[in-house]
């Protein structure tokens, strides 16, 4: 059974079920499986921790996890990996596994392969960058860089802030897209064997895009709050020299 | 030539531009941007981390300009706005 024709580009042109203007595509109900399976898994395994020497190996990959994410993000922000970590974890957690279950085959469509998933998360990375850069250095401050280095650059500046919006969109959702299209290519000229080999490849290309999303967020999130402390390092480097 | 001719020609002539023309770019930074990762890795080992998660930024940001042709050929064949007008005209 083929759920999505090879010229449909969207799982939102699958529809499911309908009722008047509602419309339950493939789209809004594999993001709800990967949403339960995502809630479920963790309340499963947070169910029962434990500090002893014996712990699940569960908790233990759970814990791997976690503490990956937040090294990476204590990399690149020069720490806070407090506050950014649940966006950024919440983000790498969504897309990775709903890429990584389009190994299952036949019954599953990636919902990051629709660019209606694709532009809700880039659009929340819009929203995420001005508030984390305000909480973090005050609306002012946070307006400033804006007119850096001179007032002629505003427009670049919020023709940058839409256009990375875009090509964050347009990245997750070609590459899955993509990747999903070789896929029903290669099922359509050489069954059986190229495909699979495609699919296990569609694991590390998953994984790869999850992990690019996240950390591009972090960058962008990081260069709108890390302004304040160059700045604030500058005037204690300027008091230090003074006081001497 | 009618005009659904002519639309499905130049689509799928424009399709094939569009890949080729969008890839040969990106693929020629690609190369440069592995290869000057790779040599910088090979000076200095222990930076790895760093460069490693630079280098899939940067092929990120460099990649997603291949990704926008594909996604416009993907569009001109199975999804032309185009095509579809004509096709309805004709059909109703």
């Amino acid at each position: 059974m083929e759920i999505m024709s090879i010229s449909q580009i969207s799982p939102d042109q699958v529809i499911l079920w309908q009722w008047g203007f509602i419309t339950i595509n493939a789209t809004i109900l594999y993001t709800w499986i990967v949403m339960a399976i995502i809630v479920i898994g963790a309340w499963l395994i947070t169910r029962d921790l434990s500090q002893e020497i014996h712990f699940s190996r569960w908790q233990n990959m759970l814990e791997v996890i976690i503490s990956g994410i937040s090294s990476e993000i204590r990399e690149i922000s020069q720490g806070g990996e407090k506050e950014y970590l649940p966006l950024i974890a919440t983000l790498f957690l969504f897309i990775a596994v709903s890429n990584m279950l389009a190994i299952v085959p036949a019954i599953y469509l990636p919902p990051t392969a629709s660019i209606t998933t694709t532009a809700a998360l880039s659009i929340t990375v819009f929203f995420a960058v001005p508030i984390y850069g305000i909480a973090k250095q005050g609306p002012l401050h946070y307006l400033k860089e804006y007119f850096q280095p001179t007032f002629i650059f505003f427009p670049f500046h919020i023709m940058g802030e839409l256009s990375r919006t875009l090509a964050l969109a347009v990245r997750l959702f070609g590459n899955i897209m993509s990747h999903e299209k070789v896929i029903a290519i290669l099922l359509a000229i050489t069954p059986l064997f190229f495909p699979a080999v495609m699919a296990a490849m569609g694991l590390i290309l998953g994984i790869i895009q999850a992990y690019i999303f996240s950390v591009l967020t972090m960058v962008y999130i990081a260069s709108a709050s890390q302004a304040h402390e160059a700045h604030q390092k500058k005037i204690e480097t300027a008091e230090i020299k003074a006081t001497a | 030539m009618d005009t659904m001719t002519v639309i499905s020609l130049a689509s799928i002539i424009s399709a094939g531009l569009c890949m080729g023309f969008g890839v040969f770019g990106p693929g020629m930074g690609q190369g440069r941007a592995v290869q000057g990762a790779l040599s910088a890795m090979a000076q200095q080992p222990d930076e790895r981390n760093a460069l490693t998660r630079t280098l899939f930024v940067g092929l990120a940001m460099i990649e997603s300009l291949a990704i926008y042709c594909f996604v416009i050929s993907m569009i001109l064949i199975f999804a032309n706005p185009f095509w579809m007008y004509v096709t309805k005209k004709v059909g109703g």
